[in-house]
């Protein structure tokens, strides 16, 4: 075969690799709902994903630890044995200036059936002050996890919430190790990550999310950030609300006021 | 205010020993390559025995990089979405891109590295099948003309200049996906990167220094010294830069003494203790470089020098092997809390277990092997010219 013949020769089979190559992603990606007119998303009760953006203010003075939000939010979103989409910490501070901070345990890491969405009472003799601060995805404006999702599998929505969708997911587990709060757990279900959604199934129909309306006290105020008059904006303008872990530059979209200087 | 032992209750070890096993074999690729570099490119003279064997070596390896990380995916049938629908936004989102057209061009320079011997088998191998198989390969074009040979080496010499940032960026890379994450203050460092490329290239060359004299050892040949001593010399300039750069970096973060370091320094003490200071920093490190030092320093004689570069790698690649460890697992078990750490618990069987794992380094073994076995007698003939 003559040099010039195979090189036409090849040149014609890069070329119809390329086409083909081209058709698959094409499909793909197509398939896996990346169209631009998704940008647009308008569901059947109206909802314009353009006209909201949520947030949450969290009032740990108002906490009383009965850890009913975490219970409404297992109910409500099927959490699995390794993780919790919320959770609440209590923090003791002893006489001796010491701090220490408790969980309820995950089920596969719980031993006692006390410890599981609840925790027992402290039996810590010496207790100086002691609070509870509950936690849960901080849906940062700059959120880590969607930046290094290799796949787009966690992204921002229109309305500020950030969103895992499964079926897309590689399950690599990079997003866990990018969330500097711990809000992302391994799904031993869909095996990939899991968290809060901010009941965003809830949310898109005029409702709160689950934990907001079982929290007995108003200790998590959630709302639209482009609404003056939400009671979100209003507790954000009342003053003494901030993110947690500023210093990153996550922007996160849940507030928390008067927050101790031992919360972690 | 003194705080006691907490990590939040959804933090666990998700990255275990496959990822552990990922970036120390793509490591030996990307290290292998650099090395043959020296000679094809950078006019190394003496590293000719080992010039196209290296380029093997990288190749044996790499066919298995993938194969820890699909062993780790939770979802390891949708692997290819890295590449079809990418988020270009996140560095991992390049693995596709970097690994395949690096791999591309791995089997490319071999193609050309070995050519002659292919178009030789597609004329004269007794085997039908393998005259047919090798005139494949060989693209039907069976022209040696001396210029059609000049050629293959330009082309090599070409493939190998661009080769070179490849392997850098291919393993800077897997250093990037460490280094960039802000969350873990154990991993967010810029220096992160250029380490794992450093120790890239130490495992690289002790990786080939070790599989070169075991294949003289079975072939009951004499290793090439000069060669070996050549490896010695550049596996000891390469582990210095590489432990001090280690080092620069603890350092860098026990002088600036941010709020994380009691916990670093905590983690490296007594959660790692023995694996880093121990293993990586004194078995892995002071060692060989003790060792490498006197045997470039008193050049004693042959089987002395042999044999004390011969521990030298095997240390090299156990300090690479736990700095991996150390880097990957360690990061995972502080906690981002900020307070408190976990445990890591070895898992013997499973997909990410240490019996997976070392099947996996005996599938690189395999192939190297197979590979060197194929290329026998035109290795021979490099080591002996």
């Amino acid at each position: 075969m003559k040099r010039r013949e195979f090189l036409e020769k090849c040149a014609k089979a890069a070329t119809g690799a390329g086409l083909m190559f081209s058709g698959v992603a094409v499909n793909v990606s197509a398939s896996a709902g990346l169209s631009k007119s998704s940008k647009k998303l308008i569901n059947q009760d109206g909802y314009d994903w353009n006209k909201h953006y949520y947030g949450m203010v969290v009032n740990p003075d108002k906490c009383i630890g009965c850890y009913s939000c975490m219970r409404a939010c297992s109910d409500e979103n099927d959490v699995q044995d390794r993780g919790f989409r919320t959770w609440v910490e209590r923090y003791t501070i002893t006489k001796d200036d010491k701090v220490i901070i408790e969980s309820p345990k995950t089920r596969d890491q719980s031993t006692d059936k006390d410890d599981y969405f609840q925790l027992p009472p402290s039996k810590e003799p010496n207790i100086e002050r002691q609070f509870f601060v509950p936690k849960l995805c901080n849906h940062c404006t700059d959120a880590p996890c969607t930046q290094v999702c290799p796949v787009g599998a966690t992204y921002k929505t229109n309305d500020g919430v950030v969103l895992i969708d499964h079926p897309s997911c590689v399950g690599c587990g990079y997003c866990i190790q990018s969330c500097p709060y711990g809000a992302r757990f391994w799904d031993t279900n869909y095996l990939c990550a899991n968290k809060c959604s901010f009941c965003y199934h809830r949310v898109t129909k005029g409702l709160n999310p689950a934990c907001v309306d079982a929290c007995p006290t108003g200790a998590r105020v959630f709302g639209d950030l482009k609404d003056p008059e939400s009671a979100v904006v209003k507790a954000i303008r009342e003053g003494g609300a901030k993110g947690l872990k500023r210093s990153l530059g996550t922007k996160p979209k849940v507030f928390y006021k008067n927050l101790s200087q031992e919360v972690v | 205010m003194e705080y006691l032992n907490y990590v939040f209750p959804n933090e666990h070890v998700e990255w275990g020993l496959m990822i552990v096993a990922y970036p120390y074999i793509t490591g030996l690729v990307a290290g292998a390559f650099i090395l043959s570099s020296l000679y094809h490119l950078f006019g190394a003279k003496e590293l000719k025995p080992v010039g196209r064997l290296s380029v093997l070596c990288a190749l044996g390896f790499g066919a298995f990089a993938t194969l820890p990380l699909l062993l780790h995916l939770g979802h390891p049938t949708r692997s290819f979405f890295i590449m079809i629908r990418p988020n270009l936004n996140s560095a991992m989102s390049g693995f596709g891109f970097i690994y395949g057209s690096y791999m591309v061009l791995l089997v490319l320079e071999i193609w050309f590295l070995f050519r002659a011997e292919i178009v030789n088998w597609a004329k004269s191998s007794p085997f039908g099948f393998i005259r047919f198989f090798c005139r494949v390969l060989a693209l039907n074009v069976l022209e040696l003309t001396p210029g059609a040979l000049r050629l293959d080496h330009k082309m090599a010499k070409i493939l190998t200049a661009v080769g070179i940032p490849m392997a850098c960026v291919l393993h800077g890379y897997v250093g990037f996906i460490f280094g960039s994450l802000k969350a873990n203050p154990w991993w967010s460092s810029p220096l992160i990167p250029i380490i794992f490329l450093l120790s890239a290239i130490v495992s690289g060359i002790a990786g080939v220094a070790l599989i070169y004299w075991i294949w003289c050892f079975l072939r009951r040949v004499t290793p090439d010294q000069r060669c070996l001593m050549s490896m010695a010399k550049y596996l000891f300039g390469f582990l210095i830069i590489d432990v001090t750069l280690e080092l620069l970096e603890i350092i860098h973060k026990a002088y600036e003494g941010k709020e994380e370091w009691e916990m670093v320094w905590h983690l490296m003490t007594e959660t790692l203790g023995d694996s880093m200071i121990w293993i990586q920093f004194v078995i892995g490190s002071a060692v060989p470089l003790v060792l490498l030092g006197l045997l470039l320093l008193f050049r004693p004689g042959a089987r002395l020098s042999t044999f004390m570069l011969l521990i030298s790698a095997i240390l090299a690649n156990v300090q690479v092997l736990s700095m991996r460890f150390n880097v990957v697992i360690g990061g995972q078990l502080l906690s981002k809390s900020g307070v408190g750490f976990h445990d890591f618990n070895f898992h013997i069987w499973g997909r990410e277990g240490l019996i997976a794992c070392l099947v996996i380094g005996l599938m690189c073994a395999l192939l190297v092997s197979t590979l060197i076995k194929i290329f026998n007698s035109t290795l021979a003939n490099d080591a002996i010219s």
